[in-house]
């Protein structure tokens, strides 16, 4: 039976859900929510997920969300190659740590990015003060550093010779801040090669294909509607501003 | 024999995450050395503690010279490794996805909304010797508040647990960072009869391990007192 996927491509965690579902044959049926247009707070997606966030699973009458749970009991129901999360502890604790230590770094200073860059000026139509921009690719500079440094450090992949959950859950916030056109892989060539190697891990193909829309954002954003934004404009400047 | 543990924790017991790591670690019985960072001192920063973790954060924990951060890492790793109770950290797969859960909508939530709290009135005032900043203040309890009606309507509803009918390392996160604001006089759960009587049952549930590990924060909380 196929499990049930809620999802925005637009969202970064909804990436990775999508392309691990798609890479592993993982039987699958896609649930469009459309973030920009509010449907996370429809009724309907307040069945599947109390929570209102994508991306969201529904398994029979399991429903789960936060994209680490979700992969992670989709790694583990449908079998899939060990790389992906391997059972050696200290390998998985690797992947473990990633993904933690992700949610307020890479996750927050590439979404930060994005929306003081692109969203927030050319949607909502609010100036964002050339210091608060200036601040949030700072701050992004310092998680791409870690990133390299850290957690890459000599190896091809974070948790070693071969792609795995935290790769993927990497590359995806990666590509947020460069489809808001931050050059975030110029002058970083070890991270450069890293993403070579996702991309050729995941498949090009596969991987074009689920950020087409997000990296699209440029273009869309001129022709957006900016009222739609209007129900959750002081949440969104609120929190990143 | 004192023998020196394979397994070390570096800890400072003002930090919310190394107090559940603490109570997972008395609970579970898990020999182990705690090596005491005071952030307060800048005992993180030193070039001894930058080499074992770059990142200047606590927990960190090694074992064997296996070097770990992120408590949510540090506890999975200690459940899985260790012969400890199932209920902390469940194999059943749904069960587990379910703390999974917990713990990743922690770091966005209940971490950030607690600690700010805290900041605002005991940290911020401490550093600068400026009074609390009113508005920021209001602000920070108002998210709290989201966070907490969120607490009780996602998660806890009507379990005993966050997660289920056992207490689960996701409890021992949410409760520690739950109680950080103590640490300036302020009971975030004053008003909040189903989210004290989840407190109660994860108190009941550690035992002497809580007020052991709060031990710390309590004294700030009656030294400011004091002042007063």
């Amino acid at each position: 039976m196929a499990v049930e996927l809620y999802l925005d491509l637009l969202s970064q965690p909804c990436r990775s859900v999508l392309i691990f579902a798609k890479i592993n044959n993982i039987p699958h049926e896609v649930r469009n929510i459309s973030l920009m247009d509010g449907e996370q707070y429809g009724d309907h997606f307040g069945k599947i997920s109390l929570i209102r966030k994508v991306p969201a699973l529904r398994d029979g009458d399991f429903c789960l969300t936060e994209s680490p749970a979700i992969l992670l009991y989709l790694a583990q129901k449908f079998q899939t190659p060990e790389h992906w999360y391997p059972a050696d502890l200290q390998q998985r604790a690797r992947i473990d740590e990633y993904l933690s230590w992700q949610h307020c770094a890479i996750r927050l200073h590439g979404s930060k990015v994005f929306w003081l860059k692109l969203m927030i000026p050319e949607v909502l139509h609010v100036e964002v003060p050339k210091e608060k921009m200036e601040a949030a690719v700072e701050e992004l500079n310092g998680s791409l550093k870690l990133l390299e440094e850290k957690f890459l450090q000599d190896r091809p992949f974070i948790a070693g010779g071969h792609i795995s959950l935290a790769d993927l859950v990497a590359i995806v916030e990666v590509m947020q801040p460069l489809a808001a056109g931050l050059d975030v892989f110029g002058g970083r060539p070890k991270l450069n090669a890293w993403r070579d190697r996702v991309q050729a891990a995941i498949g090009k193909e596969l991987f074009d294909e689920v950020h087409q829309n997000i990296l699209g954002s440029q273009e869309r954003v001129k022709v957006m509607d900016g009222s739609k934004l209007e129900f959750s404009k002081a949440k969104i400047l609120n929190f990143f501003m | 024999m004192a023998a020196r543990q394979a397994l070390q924790v570096h800890l400072d017991l003002l930090s919310q995450p190394c107090r559940a790591l603490h109570i997972l670690l008395a609970c579970t019985r898990l020999p182990h050395t705690v090596r005491h960072v005071a952030l307060r001192k800048g005992e993180h920063r030193t070039p001894e503690f930058t080499e074992i973790n770059p990142m200047q954060k606590v927990p960190v924990m090694v074992d064997n010279g296996f070097i770990l951060t992120e408590s949510d890492a540090i506890i999975k790793y200690l459940v899985n490794k260790y012969d400890v109770p199932d209920h902390w950290y469940p194999r059943q797969p749904e069960r587990r996805a379910r703390v999974d859960e917990y713990t990743a909508w922690h770091h966005t939530h209940t971490r950030p909304h607690a600690a700010k709290v805290f900041l605002l009135e005991v940290l911020l005032p401490a550093q600068t010797g400026s009074p609390v900043e009113e508005q920021h203040l209001i602000r920070a309890l108002s998210q709290l508040q989201e966070t907490l009606d969120q607490l009780e309507s996602m998660f806890l509803r009507r379990q005993p647990f966050l997660c289920g009918d056992d207490i689960t390392v996701a409890d021992l996160l949410a409760v520690c960072e739950l109680m950080q604001p103590e640490g300036g006089g302020r009971d975030i759960l004053q008003d909040r009869p189903l989210l004290q009587r989840w407190k109660s049952r994860v108190r009941a549930a550690v035992g002497d391990a809580f007020d052991q590990a709060h031990a710390v924060l309590y004294a700030l909380r009656d030294r400011r007192r004091a002042k007063l």
